[in-house]
């Protein structure tokens, strides 16, 4: 027996914060970052005799991500109580859904190898996110941030259908990029909005039964996602081949060794001993409600491919990579609005502010300028004002510093030379220079006049327009 | 249904109470108790009546996503036995 005998199956619980105002259920703000304890209230610091009152927006947001994923959403729902004991959970349960989740029976697309496979979703529910515990290395003690304390959660739970780490990737992308598209959550990894429990177990090829399965909670990163799968499935047929059982446990991932390890005795089988919140009362979706929802989903990422490529011709490959971010999708197609240069504008995105993007360790929604700046940095390259040379270096402009590309390259001084009269000053002023390439390419050396130009654009700082040039050296050398 | 001593034990693990050996034999008898009188409540003929969650027949009771700030940190952290750094600090946990 050995490696490919088996088959790994892989299940995913994924928990993504809501982009709502305020938290689920009190008026306190949701944003990231804030003075410890500054964005709580008795409400989410579990004060006695205080009472939750359900967000509303909560719920248009689960039901819009469970249309958007092909769920059933539900006619009536309930709050249940999930009964923990851990210090960053105020209130000593969390206020969750069990059996009457808002949103089920969906599922998601992705593509595997050129063949489109459906990803069942269990279900989606709502529930409140924990407080965050500090653990500073000289105290004795642990530290209680509850700004988090009560910020909306959905959760999402695929059936055990994915059956590779590639697989899991591109599940997670395809999800992360549904929930930035219907804009019910900013996705942003780094401040843990989205984050996943995952679900691991092996069977032999051709077995039935699924595998006993090992969970590694929290992780934020798809890198480590894909990682972690790999190693605990490969330590799963280990365990198997040398007669071993699996335990059913948590695991933690530890991504610096590349390890998982036991968390939790199984004596603590988990037990929440969930019940129906008394504190909130039945939640009923009617047809109306369903409908309206349903009417305010924007155009998804697999229409707007279809029409990346009828529309303005671009490759598949370009599509494809546009729509993986509804942030570069929308810069996109605003920059394309404004220089009617679809493939000018495909191309930047793909390689200049990507590889910004990857230097800086930022994700598309953090580019700091507009789409419109795009679309006008592409006009000036268009009607020759600046090269494309100097056009990248306005664009690690606009990363520094955001503002209009006309007004960076005039500050700068970097506008294009297409003065006819200047460009010959400078051809003849390199020529006089460069005897040695003159008789070069009087020689039939053509590629001196490479090295010209390069000299004439040295002369200027690159602001020389290069086609201009390279006309004007072969008009002189012909003389 | 009979609640055993391990039951008891288990449910006392799960709400982190500390019940002593002679204790067990009290607790269970309370909890069968409880139990004997929701065999009372299932006994009940529900077959005419419509299914319901919870207590009070509202339902939708939400609230807008508009932000009202408490703004007074000091008055939510005054009971804590232990702060640091406007947090509550607690024994450590890993």
């Amino acid at each position: 027996m050995s490696r490919e005998d088996y088959e790994i199956v892989i299940g995913l619980e994924v928990h993504s914060e809501l982009s709502t105002k305020t938290k689920i259920f009190c008026s306190c703000p949701t944003e990231f970052g804030g003075e410890p304890n500054t964005h709580c209230c008795p409400v989410c610091m579990a004060m006695p005799g205080t009472l939750p009152v359900l967000n509303e927006k909560v719920v248009e947001y689960a039901i819009k991500a469970g249309l958007a994923t092909n769920c059933k959403i539900a006619d009536i729902s309930k709050n249940d109580r999930k009964n923990y004991f851990y210090p960053d959970l105020p209130k000593a349960y969390q206020i969750s859904q069990y059996d009457m989740p808002l949103c089920e029976h969906g599922y998601i697309e992705i593509e595997v190898d050129g063949e489109k496979k459906k990803i069942g979703l269990t279900r989606i529910h709502i529930e409140e996110d924990a407080g965050k515990l500090n653990h500073d290395d000289y105290g004795r003690g642990s530290l209680v941030d509850l700004n988090r304390a009560g910020v909306p959660l959905i959760e999402i739970v695929s059936e055990p259908d994915l059956r590779s780490s590639e697989e899991v990737d591109l599940y997670l992308k395809k999800l992360k990029s549904i929930l930035e598209y219907i804009e019910v959550s900013d996705c942003k990894m780094q401040e843990g909005s989205l984050r996943a429990d995952v679900n691991v177990s092996v069977r032999k090829k051709g077995q039935k039964e699924f595998g006993i399965r090992t969970e590694m909670k929290n992780m934020n990163s798809f890198r480590s996602i894909v990682r972690a799968i790999d190693y605990e499935a490969e330590r799963q047929i280990e365990v198997l081949e040398n007669g071993g059982k699996i335990d059913q446990e948590t695991l933690r991932w530890d991504d610096v060794s590349g390890k998982t390890f036991s968390m939790r005795d199984k004596e603590d089988a988990q037990d929440y001993r969930y019940f129906p919140d008394p504190d909130l009362v039945t939640i009923r979706i009617s047809e109306e409600m369903k409908e309206n929802i349903r009417k305010s989903l924007p155009e998804m990422p697999e229409s707007r491919k279809k029409r990346y490529i009828e529309e303005f011709k671009l490759p598949e490959y370009d599509s494809n990579i546009l729509i993986s971010s509804k942030y570069f999708s929308d810069l996109f197609e605003g920059a394309t609005k404004v220089c009617n240069n679809p493939k000018a504008v495909s191309n930047w995105i793909m390689t200049d502010i990507t590889k910004e993007l990857n230097e800086k360790e930022l994700e598309p929604s953090d580019i700091p300028f507009t789409s419109e700046q795009l679309g006008n940095l592409v006009v000036l390259i268009d009607k020759g004002t600046i090269s494309s040379s100097i056009a990248k270096k306005v664009l690690q402009e606009m990363f520094e510093n955001p503002r209009e590309p006309q007004k960076i390259i005039e500050e700068k001084g970097w506008v294009q030379i297409s003065d006819e009269g200047a460009i010959k000053e400078v051809v003849l002023k390199v020529l006089e220079a460069n005897p040695q390439s003159v008789a070069d390419f009087k020689a039939g050396k053509d590629k001196a006049v490479g090295f010209l130009v390069g000299q004439a654009m040295k002369e200027t700082r690159g602001k020389a327009n290069p086609q201009m040039l390279n006309k004007m050296f072969l008009e002189e050398l012909k003389k | 249904m009979v609640v055993s001593k391990e039951e008891i034990l288990h449910i006392a693990k799960l709400a982190d109470l500390n019940i002593k050996d002679d204790e067990i034999d009290e607790y269970a008898k309370n909890l069968q108790d409880i139990l004997n009188f929701v065999d009372v409540l299932n006994s009940v003929d529900t077959q005419n009546i419509k299914e319901s969650i919870g207590t009070v027949n509202n339902s939708n009771v939400f609230r807008k996503d508009e932000i009202k700030e408490f703004g007074d940190r000091d008055i939510l952290l005054q009971n804590a036995p232990e702060q640091e750094d406007n947090m509550f600090k607690i024994p450590k946990v890993i």
